[in-house]
């Protein structure tokens, strides 16, 4: 069973001053860690994350691939539980309910009902050997008290919601013989059969064709605006976020780097990691003789995250603050600006002045 | 499925002529290509009394003088037609099927298979039931328990089990409980379930437990290998994602997909098994198939052993059908492709 404790006053990061599951926030997230406990050490999956979400918004979460979005994820639905080797800590609001410290069957009950996810392979995510319409009334008979013809009906109408055709047809069919769009729309339709107020979506377009990526992030927008959800995005195209994000957070090695709104982390990123992730994007209007500007390096090994701040391996700004801070002390997240955090030990003028002068410009 | 289910017994039947050539072609073409006469075979059919006119009647009489496929084309009909054998004046009808005439003991093969398969299909039945929910069931704890006590302790059994031959085990459940605490005071000896279900049972279970024990040991293996894997699939996470409780994720999503490799494998061991169970039935003294087709080895008896051969071959192969079957059932991914 993993290990449920709630250290309080994270080191390396100031928890904002807004006070968990008050207000209008809808999903608050307050130091979360998950650490698992391997042969070959700790891996810090997740070391101190904090972030909030409101109904109706939707947060970007980007980074790596190992960056800890998805182990995030998993962590706020209670999934972790499931490794035994799995340590976690912090505290996650639902609709002012604490999760971490509660009681598992109560969280495996809040699952699917009030936060539900929709995950990256729709193919493999589904059960080979069930219809559509199988897993979607398993889904919804978990959580409501409906006989199964009732539940069959429902499964049809959120179907036809999600835009598969011929969804009285369609419900008897196999994962395996829908295109991988429609898997997506039927893993869409699952997720929601029962209006949860919270959607976590890990990657739901990485393994789709970009015509029906669109399609998909459309989908789950009109779906978000009927149904009021809060919506976390998780993924590493910078693409989608710019599409759907009311607020963004970078991750970079178990950790926050960035937080603020889309507007702020596009248009007045704070951290040489946004910088590199920014840099590294392909454009359409760019001019196609340019080079992109990749991150050198590869991301940390989770076991042994660099000492200091994560990142100063790769930073090539590493040695501008002094007496190689970088390497010896965590930068903690600091406000720079209204709801904008990041976590970075250059001064906040010398940041700004390298991003409008030397960055801004060859983007 | 119609069509998939045509094709497959298609296939079967066809796999089973292939076999029967096969075989055929080992007890006659082979000695042939090895320099043997075609009297020196004839020879063996007489037995002991052998004078030359027997051996050329019998010659005659078997068709060793023909060509090889118009041997193997009569081997055929006779089991769907039947056929005539003459000893002198007398004539012996074997009706269909008619796997030939055993001239060392004067008896026609198929009744006595048929007197054996019910002994042998006991003696299997009983341990496969055994075996699949001992097996199945320690597999699964212990894929779910991953490296607890109980998982090592379950698997040290298995591979004990795995590693003891069922001639060691088997002889020392017998003389334990027949000998030493004499629970089966009378020995363990066959009883038809037609006669005394009771007693059938009763005596079987000794056997049963013996060949199970090898057996369970390997689903055990096999069971925890694929939970362990299946159990970190996806579709689990999304399992749990949806709220199922856990004993529905592991039942219902995890243990469903896991059995698959299982139904595949006991499939072919079962089949096997009812070929005859030859190390079982010799350490208990069954006159089943197994100990039937070695005795018949041992006395050099062509067609009994042509006989036994077939009927392995043909529960081998019956049992794979199934198995394509039931797997087309449970995985629809099958059905199509």
């Amino acid at each position: 069973m993993s290990e449920v404790s709630k250290t309080a006053g994270a080191p390396g990061e100031v928890v904002p001053a807004q006070r968990s599951g008050t207000e209008d926030t809808f999903l608050s997230v307050r130091d979360l860690r998950i650490h698992f406990q391997t042969d070959d050490g700790l891996v810090k999956s997740v070391d101190g994350v904090s972030f909030d979400v409101k109904p109706g918004e939707t947060l970007g979460v980007v980074g790596e691939s190992g960056s800890g979005k998805s182990v995030t994820s998993l962590g706020i639905l209670g999934l972790h539980r499931a490794a035994p080797n799995a340590r976690i800590s912090g505290e996650v609001w639902l609709d002012g309910e604490e999760l971490i410290g509660a009681d598992p069957d109560h969280v495996r009950r809040l699952r699917g009902q009030k936060m539900s996810m929709i995950f990256q392979d729709p193919l493999s995510a589904m059960h080979p050997y069930y219809t559509v319409g199988a897993q979607i009334v398993e889904a919804y008979r978990v959580h409501n008290k409906v006989t199964k013809k009732a539940a069959r009906t429902r499964a049809i109408e959120m179907l036809d919601r999600v835009g598969i055709p011929e969804p009285g047809k369609r419900v008897d069919s196999y994962p395996h013989e829908f295109s991988g769009g429609m898997r997506q729309r039927a893993m869409i339709a699952m997720a929601l059969v029962n209006n949860p107020q919270l959607l976590i979506a890990d990657e739901p377009t990485t393994a789709l064709d970009v015509t029906v990526q669109a399609q998909i992030l459309d989908l789950i927008r009109d779906l978000q605006k009927e149904f009021g959800s809060a919506v976390i995005m998780i993924t590493h195209d910078l693409g989608v976020v710019a599409e759907m994000a009311d607020k963004l957070l970078v991750m970079y090695g178990g950790r926050c780097v960035e937080r603020g709104t889309a507007e702020q982390v596009f248009y007045e990123p704070q951290h040489p990691y946004t910088w590199g992730l920014l840099g590294s994007m392909p454009r359409i209007d760019r001019d196609q003789t340019e080079r992109l500007i990749p991150v050198k390096g590869s991301p940390p090994s989770l076991i042994n995250v660099p000492d200091g701040c994560a990142f100063n391996p790769r930073c090539p700004y590493a040695d501008i603050p002094k007496d190689d801070i970088t390497r010896t002390t965590r930068p903690e997240l600091t406000e720079t600006g209204n709801g904008h955090f990041s976590a970075c030990h250059m001064a906040q003028e010398e940041r700004t002045r390298i991003w409008t002068e030397e960055i801004a410009p060859k983007l | 499925m119609a069509a998939y289910f045509i094709r497959r017994v298609f296939g079967a039947v066809l796999l089973l002529l292939i076999v029967s050539a096969v075989t055929f072609a080992i007890f006659f073409l082979v000695p042939r290509l090895a320099g043997q006469t075609m009297d020196q075979l004839a020879a063996q059919y007489v037995g002991k009394d052998a004078n030359p006119d027997s051996v050329a009647a019998v010659k005659k009489n078997l068709g060793l003088d023909q060509p090889l496929y118009i041997q193997y084309w009569d081997f055929i009909r006779q089991i769907v037609v039947g056929a005539d054998y003459q000893f002198g004046p007398e004539t012996t009808r074997c009706d269909a099927p008619c796997f030939g005439y055993s001239f060392r003991r004067h008896v026609e093969v198929w009744p006595q298979i048929v007197a054996r398969v019910p002994i042998t299909f006991s003696l299997a039945i009983g341990a496969a039931v055994i075996w699949l929910v001992s097996g199945v069931a320690t597999g699964v704890v212990s894929a779910l328990k991953r490296g607890s006590f109980l998982d090592r302790f379950f698997m040290s059994v298995a591979l004990a089990g795995v590693s003891l031959p069922i001639f060691f085990t088997g002889m020392l459940a017998l003389t334990t409980l027949t000998v030493q605490w004499p629970i089966w005071s009378d020995g363990i000896n066959y009883v038809p379930f037609t006669e005394n279900p009771g007693e059938w049972a009763w005596n079987l279970l000794v056997p049963w437990c013996s060949l199970a024990f090898l057996y369970s040991a390997l689903y055990a293996r096999l069971t925890r290998a694929g939970m362990l894997e299946t159990m970190g699939e996806d579709f689990i996470r999304t399992a749990r994602a949806k709220g199922l409780k856990e004993s529905q994720v592991i039942g219902k999503h995890g243990l469903r997909a896991a059995l698959t490799p299982i139904v595949t494998i006991f499939g072919m061991d079962f089949g096997l098994l009812l070929g005859g169970a030859v190390i079982t039935e010799t350490v208990f003294s069954f006159d089943g198939m197994g100990k039937y087709a070695i005795k018949s080895v041992q006395d050099n008896d062509l067609p009994i052993v042509m006989g036994v051969t077939l009927t392995a071959a043909f529960f081998i192969v019956f049992c794979n059908l199934l198995v394509d079957l039931v797997y087309a059932a449970i995985d629809p991914r099958v059905r199509y492709s």
